[in-house]
Order: C-alpha cells, then structure tokens, then sequence
C-alpha cells in the first residue's frame, strides 16, 4: 500500500513549466505606470514584455493644435527630469524652420541650465537607483543636494520642475542676478559631496554584487535598438549629440564623452557619475563668460513656420530626443513627432534582462533610468 | 589561491561598508549640516522666490482699480483654456461711447500648468503670478475663481 502510493507521487511528479507574473503598473520599483509581463522559469527570466499606455496623454497630438509657444510647455510633461532639454528641443527645431539668429548669451545660458538640468536628473536617479537595490540612504543624499539645483531653478526660471524657460528665440526672460553667485557655490559644494556618493555606494560591495555582470548589453545590440545616452554610451557605442551635433554653446566647451566598454549595470552606473564630473566642467568654463545682449530674439506674435519638414535632436539627460515637426504654414504644426529616448532604452529591456533574475531585473531597469511619461508621452 | 581571495573578498567586502558608514556616521554628529526644513511650522517664515508661479492674480491698487481692459489675450495664450474673460458693454454717460469692461474674469486653477503665457502676452501688465502654493480645497469647485473683486473698475487712463 504505502510502496503503491510513493509510486504514483514519482509518476505524477509535476513538470516544471514556465509561468507569467506582471511586474506593475503599481511598482515601486518601475518609476510609474509600467506594466512588465515576466515570463519565467524559476526565477530565471526568460522574456520581458513591456505594456505602455497607462499614461498616455496624447502630447503629439495636442500640439497638433497648439501654437509653436505653447508646445513648449507640453514638452515639460514628457521627461520631467530633463524638462529644460526638452524646451530647448522643440526651440531649437523653429528657430531652425525661421532661420533665426539668437543672441549668443541665450546659446550660453540654455547650456548652462542644461547641464543643471542634467546634474539634478543624475542626482535623482542615483538617490532612486540605490533605493531600488534596498539602501534608502542615498535617496536622502540625492535629494539633499538636488535641492540646491532646484533653487536656482526657482528663482531664475520660477519653477522648480517644469520650468518652461525657454521660448522660441530665446528665453522667458533673464538670469536672475543671483543666479552666477549660486551657481557657483553649488559646484564648489557639489565638488566636495560627489566623493561621498562613491563611499556610500560606488564602492560598497552588496552594491557592485548586484551589478557587475549583470544586465548585459553588447555594442551590437545597443546600435540596433538605438539605445542612447549614458546606456548606450555605457556599452561603447558613441552617441552624444553634444559631441557629434553639437548645438547651443556646446561647440565651444571643452569635455570629454565617458565610453564604457563593458556594457552591464556597473558600467552604466559609472558612466551617469563621470557624467556629472563633466557636466561641472562644462559648468564651470561658461559660468563666468555669460555674454552681454539681449535674452530673446524678436520673434511675430504668431509664428507661423515655412512649409517644410524639420528634425532637430538635442541630448538629454536619458539620451538622444528628437524634435519632428512637418509644417503647411499655419500657426500650428500639421504633425510633431518626439524621438524619445526612454521608449528607445525600454525596447532593449528583453535583451538584457534575460537569463537573469528576477532581482536583477530591478538593477537593470534602474540603470536604464526610465521616465515612464517619456516612454508613453 | 582560492582561500586568499576569498579572505582578501571579505576584509573588501567589511572595509567597503565601514567606508559608507563614516559618512553615516559623520552626519550623525553633526546635525547642523542637515538641511531639512520643518515646513508647516514655518509657514511664518518661510518666503518663496519672486518669480516662483504659484497662481495667477489680477493686480488691484488700493482704490480697488485693475488694469484688465477685457482684450482676451490671455485667454488666447493660455494653452489649456483655464481663462475665461467674461465682458459687457458700457455706454459712457459723457461721450456717449460703447467701451468694452470685464464682468468677470474667470480662473480655473484645476486647469492650470503654470507655463507664464497669459502674464508674457498681457499688453497692460494687468495680471501676475502670485506665489502662493498651498491650494488644496475641499471641494473642486472651489479652485474655478472669479479674479476681479467685487466693485472693483479699471484704471483711468488704461486702453
């Protein structure tokens, strides 16, 4: 009797079979609404499919309506970590389409206030990214030096997250006269803080455990699902527009683009924090040169862009964000296209998280540094 | 080989986590470098920035005069419709000339972005950001405000 039924339990032993679980959309460790439908075996990762659409709100196609000073803020809403990028991009796309010259210490001030923009988005992410992998110490360490940033932002741009600074042909209006004095002892400050992230937990060894090796993504495949910024940089494909395109003031800067080779968290984790090293650089060698003139170009009440197509591509703080707009001479554009790179970075998700666990996949998405709005706009 | 690197793994490993926690520790004494504020205690205190966008408000003088003269371009500019200008027509006693007035200027804060386009496009600086921040309410229809006060009129001299 007892032999009979060991028997049948060997026979009915169940057969391991792959399983789904959904990741989000309500996930701490998503950054937002993202939904990942996890196919696994084990806890071995097999698949990844990302579902979009919680926070679609049709930016596209609202601006389809819009006048060209109205998208501006729209852009804000996108990726609100880089939102001054963002501005600057669709500027930068009509004062292509009008030809129009802007005064050279605009150029100078939106690089400025880009590589703020820049500094605080990679703040934020390192405070969430060990966050993410279980130390809530550096959470209060981003922030706390982040808000130095966002003073600087509040009172020169008078906002502390979507600032809408920029207009088409130049800016709102002009630096506030504190803002080269606190810029300036923000970098002092910032100098002597960024060490202490690299003791916290560059260096800490749970941390560098969880992420070397980890989330591999080869050069190939960063190039072929176009996965830009700090990411793709991080795995040796060399994709700064500042560098290549350069735009603004940045023609006239003198940094380095931080390549990486070996293609996994670890590398993009220390490519985003050599990044805010270059930023101070950039920072610092325009700070104190801020030409005189005027902060705006004249621009009409109603611009009105010449038919025609125009693509303008600006780097943010994620990456490569491209501006399409198709005009027929109205007061509004017939069609705007973003390029944006989180949507970009998100495809190669499957990728780089297979094979891994399901721990792992945290770290991976973490170094990927999603905006969900971005990916969904 | 092997046991030699998995020795010199753990005194890494214990030298990396004493490394983060002196700086731990280094805050931990010195609570004067924390930069927390404690904020609705210090409401008294606290002041925002000049240009921070809190809300917008219609500028009264002391004598109850605005400098609104109801031309809608605000409301044009906004990009998420959350002006209404709501005007009539007066007839001037003395002239015996239609001139346009405000009624009411309507403000749906709900709707709002903050972007600073209705304050650029104002031809006669009638309106601005306030930098007042708290708006919570009760109830929604609380944040659709009439900005004009009750019996206030535009300035003399303002066209």
């Amino acid at each position: 009797m007892i032999n009979e039924e060991a028997n049948t339990a060997v026979e009915n032993k169940p057969e391991t079979q792959e399983y789904f679980i959904n990741m989000g959309p309500q996930h701490p460790s998503t950054h937002g609404v993202l939904r990942l439908m996890l196919t696994l075996d084990g806890e071995i990762i097999k698949k990844v499919e990302p579902h979009l659409g919680f926070i679609h709100r049709s930016i596209e196609k609202m601006c389809e309506k819009d006048s060209y000073q109205q998208i501006v803020h729209l852009t804000d809403r996108m990726d609100y970590l880089s939102c001054h990028m963002n501005n600057e991009a669709v500027c930068l796309c009509v004062e292509q389409g009008l030809q129009l010259e802007i005064p050279e210490r605009v150029k100078v001030i939106r690089t400025i206030i880009s590589e703020l923009t820049r500094l605080s988005s990679h703040q934020l992410w390192w405070g969430v990214m060990g966050m993410d992998l279980g130390a809530i110490t550096t959470f209060l360490y981003g922030f706390r030096d982040r808000e130095m940033i966002t003073d600087i932002f509040e009172e020169t741009c008078g906002a502390r997250l979507t600032m809408n600074y920029n207009v088409p042909g130049g800016l709102m209006f002009d630096i506030h006269p504190n803002f080269q004095k606190r810029t300036k002892d923000f970098i002092t400050y910032f100098k002597k803080k960024l060490p202490e992230y690299d003791d916290l937990l560059s260096n800490n060894v749970i941390f560098t455990e969880r992420t070397k090796g980890i989330g591999m993504l080869s050069k190939e495949d960063a190039i072929s699902y176009g996965v830009t910024g700090p990411s793709g940089r991080a795995s040796g494909f060399s994709c700064d527009v500042r560098k290549h395109f350069p735009y603004s003031a940045y023609d006239r800067v003198d940094f380095r683009e931080i390549i990486y080779t070996e293609g996994d968290c670890y590398a993009r984790y220390r490519a985003r924090i050599d990044e805010m090293h270059e930023s101070m650089k950039i920072i610092e060698q325009l700070i104190d040169n801020i030409p005189e003139g005027d902060y705006k170009a004249k621009t009409k009440a109603v611009i009105k862009l010449p038919e025609g197509e125009y693509y303008q591509r600006v780097e943010t703080a994620r990456g490569e964000l491209g501006v399409y707009v198709v005009s027929d001479n109205k007061k509004s554009p017939y069609r705007l296209k973003f390029r944006s790179p989180g949507f970009s970075n998100l495809s190669a998700l499957n990728i780089m998280a297979k094979g891994d666990k399901i721990a792992d996949l945290v770290a991976t998405m973490s170094t990927l540094d999603l905006v969900i709005p971005d990916i969904d706009r | 080989m092997g046991l030699k690197k998995y020795i010199s793994d753990i005194f890494y490993g214990v030298k990396s986590l004493i490394t983060g926690m002196k700086v731990t520790g280094h805050y931990f004494v010195r609570p004067k470098e924390i930069i927390t504020q404690q904020y609705p205690e210090n409401r008294e205190s606290l002041k925002m920035f000049d240009r921070f966008r809190g809300e917008v408000v219609l500028i009264h003088d002391e004598n109850n005069m605005h400098k609104c003269t109801g031309c809608s371009a605000c409301e044009l500019a906004c990009p998420n419709g959350s002006i209404e200008i709501i005007s009539d027509k007066v007839i001037d006693p003395e002239t015996g000339k239609s001139t346009k007035v405000i009624d009411k200027f309507v403000y749906h804060l709900s709707m709002c972005t903050f972007c600073n386009l209705c304050i650029l496009s104002c031809p006669t600086d009638a309106i601005k950001m306030a930098q007042n921040f708290e708006h919570s309410v009760f109830d929604r229809s609380e944040l659709t405000k009439v900005l004009n006060k009750p019996g206030s009129k535009i300035m003399p001299g303002i066209r």
